[in-house]
């Protein structure tokens, strides 16, 4: 008999009583209520805690936002897909990844930062979520360079996690991200920036 | 799906790092000796409970997350089976292998099988309880091909060629001292002057994993959550290890028990929001990482899943215990028991550790397996892991359950009646008679006499011995309440109370 097989048996005759499946209550909160200032109020608040470092701009001042914290940077990634107001077009830092012209993982490795969009925000618990969209890329571009800035668009922020997840695709290659990097596994302080990006830069526009 | 026609058989348990090579009060005896490990564990499980709690505070609707995590598992526990084969469809249809491993050595073959085929001889590891259960590493030592730990307290574990001591933070018994010596011993090219504070030590970790990542071609992990509607995988972590294992790579292989399914992607944020408040306290861990198959030029192109039985089935078979299977490896059972907090864990001797580990251990292995019977007597039936645990496992009834299992399987073992057995016999003849037990009572003076000057008694001969080995029973009391009772009743009556006589009540309950 297969393992598959074997395993199968042995569950069903595990069984053998025939439990049924309960109902599931759902009674936990499905929305929120609050309105995009508190959103965006909660969710840097929550950003910062973990040590990542927020900036909420009009969506027009995205771009001079991300030059700005670019400045010091060397050479960074973007995805293919990214907003093309958002970084200038003569820029020669720049180094363009997709999935048909991917950078290799060593060249990324002497890369000082990414930017990147996002599909959704929430805001009670600090997370970002990138899906894998045009905008955002590939997750290796988003992990080797140690810097990364990341635009949240104000609308897509959502108070509770339930919320967010009910807006995602699943089967997408999916990153949940809230704050950068951290460990805790010495006495159970916390360092920030372990092996991700150290650095997490959100900025929120609106 | 498939009906099942066979006849029922008998469980079949797990095997690997799930046997305890001691009994559990032997072990703890030992580890108790420990002032250091004490002092780490008192600090590091007290941190994170009231981090826990203070999060936890937040969410009002806690009470109702933990009613439909508990349901959700109660139900892939009744639908396992359609569940799982949903899943299997779900996930080779997106370009998944999935295999399945009956035990611990039919899933190291698997692992090490699939790593061969790509020629390459390291690997590098996302903290995985699965692999450890299954031991693993070992079994790719031995096999020649080197597994790397990524995971920064699985790294010190294994630098120190330790064991892990707990399921989240696995080093939580050593201090920052302890650590510092053991990167200058075993790290190649740790910087002599490393201090011990923890940023720099997570530093030197960085530094020493960083070519790895880069360069490997292979990488293991467990996973957290498979969803059957879709064919996902979910991994929750912190440090980024996991994202570098997950999706750098080529190859990817998962080791995970058939348990960790759930029915749907709504399903997720319920345990998506249980899960890091439970375990770190926090309101969200830095990074998760879901993958359906392979996604074309994102991530690793060859993507396997071990789905592993390793007693499951067993456990599942057990009516009253199955419920450990909902075991989401959150680790809030163990931060607050006092039995984990002094013993450390260590001393339960498997992969799972604390009031859950003294449940799923000896489900996993079968009760009758020699030293994992002492493990649901690990516990002073506090309740304290029930409230904790956010999927709401009555650890307590299953470990009292466990203990009538465990009597149960020693009964006809033995020739002779053992002390134990005369000892109840003895308290049951006794104390189904009222008359009977102010009899023996008029004895409780000798016991004072025992006690001697200090009023103590230090040792107990026999059975009782076991008791008194870590504790003093204070003297008994002159006399008994009964007797007390009976004088102060005397003089109400002779200050013209009334009271009802009981003297003739006495008998009748026996």
């Amino acid at each position: 008999m297969s393992a598959r097989e074997d395993i199968l048996g042995r569950i069903r005759s595990a069984l053998r009583d025939a439990p049924v499946a309960p109902e599931i209550p759902r009674e936990y909160r499905a929305t929120s209520e609050l309105d995009q200032d508190a959103l965006v109020h909660l969710l840097s608040d929550r950003l910062v805690d973990y040590k990542a470092r927020v900036s909420v701009v009009a969506a027009a001042d995205v771009p001079a936002r991300i030059a700005e914290l670019l400045a010091d940077v060397g050479s960074y990634v973007a995805p293919e897909g990214l907003d093309a107001a958002w970084v200038t077009e003569s820029d020669a830092r720049r180094r363009v990844d997709s999935a048909a012209a991917p950078l290799s993982v060593a060249e990324l490795d002497g890369i000082g930062a990414v930017v990147t969009g996002s599909a959704a925000a929430v805001a009670e618990t600090g997370t970002i979520i990138l899906d894998g969209s045009p905008n955002q890329g590939r997750r290796a571009i988003s992990l080797v360079p140690d810097h990364h800035i990341c635009v949240v668009n104000a609308a897509d922020i959502a108070g509770i996690l339930p919320e967010s997840l009910r807006r995602i695709d699943g089967t997408r290659p999916l990153t949940l991200i809230s704050g950068p990097s951290a460990t805790s596994d010495i006495e159970l302080e916390r360092v920030e920036g372990v092996h991700g990006p150290r650095i997490l830069d959100v900025i929120i526009g609106r | 799906m498939s009906t099942f026609l066979g006849m029922p058989s008998l469980p079949v348990f797990g095997s690997g790092n799930l046997h305890a090579a001691e009994s559990f009060p032997k072990a703890a005896h030992r580890e108790l000796g420990n002032a250091q490990l004490r002092a780490n564990l008192g600090h590091a499980t007290h941190t994170i409970r009231d981090k826990r709690l203070q999060v936890v505070s937040e969410l009002p609707d806690w009470e109702q997350l933990r009613d439909a995590g508990s349901a959700i598992k109660e139900s892939v526990m009744a639908r396992l089976p359609e569940l799982l084969e949903q899943f299997e469809q779900n996930f080779t249809a997106r370009g998944g292998v999935i295999h399945w491993a009956r035990d611990a050595s039919e899933a190291n073959e698997i692992v090490a099988g699939l790593i061969r085929d790509t020629g390459e001889t390291e690997v590098v590891k996302v903290k995985s309880m699965a692999t450890q259960e299954i031991g693993l590493n070992e079994y790719l030592e031995e096999q020649g091909i080197a597994a790397f730990e990524t995971d920064l307290a699985e790294l010190i574990v294994q630098l120190d060629h330790d064991k892990p001591s707990h399921i989240l933070v696995p080093a939580i018994h050593k201090n920052r001292t302890e650590i510092r010596d053991i990167f200058l011993r075993e790290m190649p090219g740790a910087d002599p002057e490393l201090t011990d504070n923890p940023a720099v030590l997570a530093m030197a970790a960085r530094a020493h994993l960083r070519r790895k990542f880069l360069t490997a071609k292979v990488a293991v992990s467990g996973a957290n959550f498979a969803l059957a509607d879709s064919g996902t995988l979910a991994v929750v972590e912190s440090e980024g290890n996991g994202r570098m294992c997950l999706t750098l790579p080529e190859t990817l292989i998962t080791v995970m028990g058939v348990e960790k399914l759930l029915p749907s992607w709504q399903d997720l944020e319920v345990f998506m929001q249980l899960l890091p408040r439970s375990s770190t306290g926090e309101r969200m861990n830095p990074y998760t990482s879901l993958w359906t198959g392979v996604t074309e030029g994102d991530g690793p192109q060859n993507v396997h899943l071990v789905l592993l039985d390793n007693g499951r089935s067993a456990a599942l078979a057990d009516e009253m215990g199955r419920s450990a299977l909902h075991c989401i490896r959150c680790s809030a059972c163990m931060n607050v028991c006092p039995v984990y907090e002094r013993t450390g864990g260590h001393a339960y001797g498997s992969t799972y550790p604390g009031p859950i580990g003294a449940i799923l251990s000896p489900l996993l292995t079968g009760i009758e397996s020699e030293e994992n019977s002492s493990l649901p007597y690990a516990s002073s039936l506090c309740g304290a892991c029930y409230d904790a645990c956010p999927v709401k496992i009555n650890i307590p009834d299953i470990l009292v359950h466990l203990r009538s299992v465990d009597v149960d399987s020693q009964r006809g073992k033995k020739k002779l009646p053992s002390q134990m057995d005369v000892g109840m016999s003895a308290a049951s003849w006794a104390l189904s008679s009222g008359k009977r037990l102010g009899l023996l009572e008029r004895g409780l003076p000798l016991g004072r006499l025992a006690a001697g000057r200090d009023k103590k008694i230090k040792k107990l001969p026999g059975i009782a011995a076991g008791w008194t080995q870590s504790r003093d029973i204070p003297a008994p009391p002159a006399q008994s309440f009964r007797n007390w009772w009976a004088k102060e009743r005397q003089g109400a009556e002779q200050h013209g109370g009334k009271t009802q006589d009981t003297t003739q009540n006495e008998e009748t309950g026996a």
